[in-house]
């Protein structure tokens, strides 16, 4: 299969991802060549087969519902981008 | 190339130099008082410094952090408070989270990113006393076998540096190979840790799935992503991954069991000394045996074959019929899971943020451009795809029951044998960018390795020869769950009757 213009746009549009005009061209000729590669699952029958999500199939663990976090809140903002207050900083997004 | 002819067993000798010592004899070193652990971190230190600009193995290297963490291990020695690895020096790779230092998974994304806190790995590490050197170089993101597709530049194989040290731990395995640190941890999703250690003729190991805590590894494929351990031998490797072991509650996938001793059990003396591996059956798949493997690689694949019977083993040919899909079943769950994990950078909590933007969507959209590199890009964009309404039956569902089929492939093999084995690569390192054109063609490289992390088992590589071009080439044994020992056992006594595991780089003279 090959993507059109418009589907890679569209699918960058889905990720967040913003592609360089120049870029969606080589992108388109690999995401084909990758999807060639994948379309080699299509031929076997997997009737009757479970997915399988992970390797060890354990039921999920349980814990008391109980806070077990410290509060460290001024060390995780050192890091963002724009923090003020306590509050991470984002473009304005209601007029 | 064959292997001159020394008589067993090979242990690195007293002569060698202190950088190309075994741990349990710098561990003996350090006890004794002989060495400091500072003279210790100094002297890879100051490897790195000569040798690392030729390699770029490192991203980050704080010579006075290192210090300091020298100096209270030395100090716990003093006062007899000794783990094994006290005092040791090691190399993490640059996905695992380091308190208050630079942790990049070698992308713009993360090029300023100090981590609040530790992976657990690397709590468990500093518990343990051992001395950080620094953080090696990689694959942006862990995506790649090549570890070309770093931020900071590719890193180079140090047999020969016009070639790539395979990936996406490149950084640590050439780092180990040139003993510029004695060990080093990885991360395998697909292949991640054995393939760099076959390309650069080092012993790599990837437990089980769920030994090792993902909490602090930078996620790329969650139901994958395993750490492992790289030394110069199976016995350090046993050293080091003991340390990494142990359960996490916050990983959700991580297994309540109880330690193992691995060196302690490598040390136990064999029933029959000539014979050691008496009664160890390996399965030898006919698939991985097939086309597409180069005749050094064969060559030397099968003189180690023929070492593992000498010390008393059988093999016996085996079947995994649906092992040639472990390709596309690989890259559809792990590109799906990455397009997942790497949502969370948005520009807004860490990481990169673009300089101008028009509002929020655009600010993600041009943070996440400019942040991520082709690769990392073209994972989520193809994850993004297969997980979409309409196409998730097709192919993440799809891929996902190949897994269970694969799976139930080593289920059925491990009846009849004790442990697998077969190269680890089709192909030796190859050149710089030979294989940048075409990402398939990479991927397809991966053939032997990936089938074992979809199976979630134990894989181990440890070097059996050189190509012509003198480029190391890996054996790679695969064992059942929760069989690290048995694995990293057969790997102690082939080392301890060869010596393809004590050859070391010209350039790390």
């Amino acid at each position: 299969m090959s993507l059109t213009t418009k589907q890679i746009e569209q699918l960058a549009q889905l990720a967040r991802l913003a592609l360089p005009g120049d870029a969606v061209n080589t992108m388109r000729s690999h995401l084909d060549s990758i999807f060639s590669l994948i379309a080699q699952m299509q031929a076997v029958d997997t009737t009757g087969i479970a997915p399988m999500s992970h390797p060890q199939e354990l039921a999920a663990r349980l814990r008391e519902d109980v806070v077990t976090e410290t509060d460290r809140r001024a060390a995780f903002q050192v890091v963002a981008p724009q923090a003020e207050a306590g509050l991470y900083l984002v473009p304005k997004v209601i007029e | 190339m064959t292997s001159p002819p020394l008589q067993p067993p090979f242990p690195r000798m007293s002569t060698a130099p202190l950088f190309d010592t075994p741990v349990s004899a710098l561990r003996r070193a350090l006890d004794t008082k002989e060495v400091s652990s500072v003279e210790l971190a100094t002297l890879f230190l100051d490897r790195i410094e000569t040798l690392d600009p030729a390699l770029n193995a490192f991203i980050t290297v704080d010579r006075e952090r290192t210090l300091a963490e020298a100096r209270a291990a030395d100090e716990r020695i003093a006062q007899n408070h000794i783990g094994p690895l006290t005092g040791i020096p090691l190399a993490h790779k640059d996905v695992f989270c380091t308190e208050g230092m630079l942790t990049t998974c070698a992308s713009r994304m993360l090029s300023n990113f100090v981590s609040p806190y530790d992976a657990h790995v690397v709590a468990l590490l500093k518990k343990a006393g051992a001395v950080s050197l620094g953080k090696t170089n990689m694959d942006e993101f862990a995506m790649g076998s090549s570890s070309e597709t770093s931020h900071y530049g590719p890193v180079r194989n140090p047999w020969e540096t016009g070639h790539v040290p395979g990936g996406s731990s490149g950084g640590s395995a050439a780092a180990v190979a040139a003993r510029l640190a004695p060990i080093a941890t990885g991360t395998d999703t697909g292949g991640s840790v054995r393939q760099p250690a076959s390309f650069c003729g080092v012993t790599g190991i990837k437990p089980t799935y769920g030994l090792v805590s993902r909490y602090g590894l930078i996620a790329y494929a969650s139901s994958l992503d395993q750490g492992g351990a790289f030394g110069a031998s199976a016995e350090d490797c046993a050293l080091l991954l003991a340390a990494m072991t142990g359960f996490d509650a916050r990983d959700s996938t991580s297994l309540e069991r109880a330690p193992e001793d691995y060196a302690a059990a490598l040390a136990a003396p064999p029933a029959d000394a000539g014979k050691p591996l008496a009664g160890l059956v390996i399965g030898l798949p006919r698939e991985f045996f097939g086309d597409g493997m180069s005749v050094d690689i064969r060559t030397a694949v099968d003189a180690a074959l023929a070492q593992y019977r000498a010390l008393g083993a059988s093999t016996r040919d085996i079947d995994l019929p649906n092992a040639k899909l472990a390709i596309p079943a690989y890259y559809v769950i792990a590109m799906a899971e990455a397009s997942s994990n790497l949502s969370r950078f948005d520009g807004v909590r860490y990481g990169h943020r673009a300089a101008d933007y028009t509002d929020l969507a655009d600010m993600y959209r041009k943070s996440r451009g400019e942040g991520f590199g082709a690769e990392v890009q073209r994972r989520i964009l193809v994850g993004a795809y297969v997980l979409s309404h309409g196409y998730y039956d097709a192919y993440y569902l799809q891929a996902q029951k190949l897994r269970r089929l694969i799976a139930g492939d080593f289920r059925r093999a491990f009846g009849g044998c004790d442990l697998i084995a077969g190269p680890t690569s089709p192909v030796t390192a190859w050149a710089l960018g030979a294989m940048s054109g075409d990402p398939v063609q990479m991927y397809l490289a991966d053939i032997y390795t990936t089938p074992v992390n979809l199976a979630g088992l134990p894989g181990l590589s440890h070097p059996c020869g050189f190509d012509g071009g003198g480029l190391p080439i890996g054996l790679q044994l695969i064992g059942d769950y929760f069989s690290e020992t048995k694995l990293l056992a057969a790997a102690h006594r082939f080392q301890q009757a060869t010596d393809w595991h004590l050859r070391r780089p010209a350039l790390a003279a």
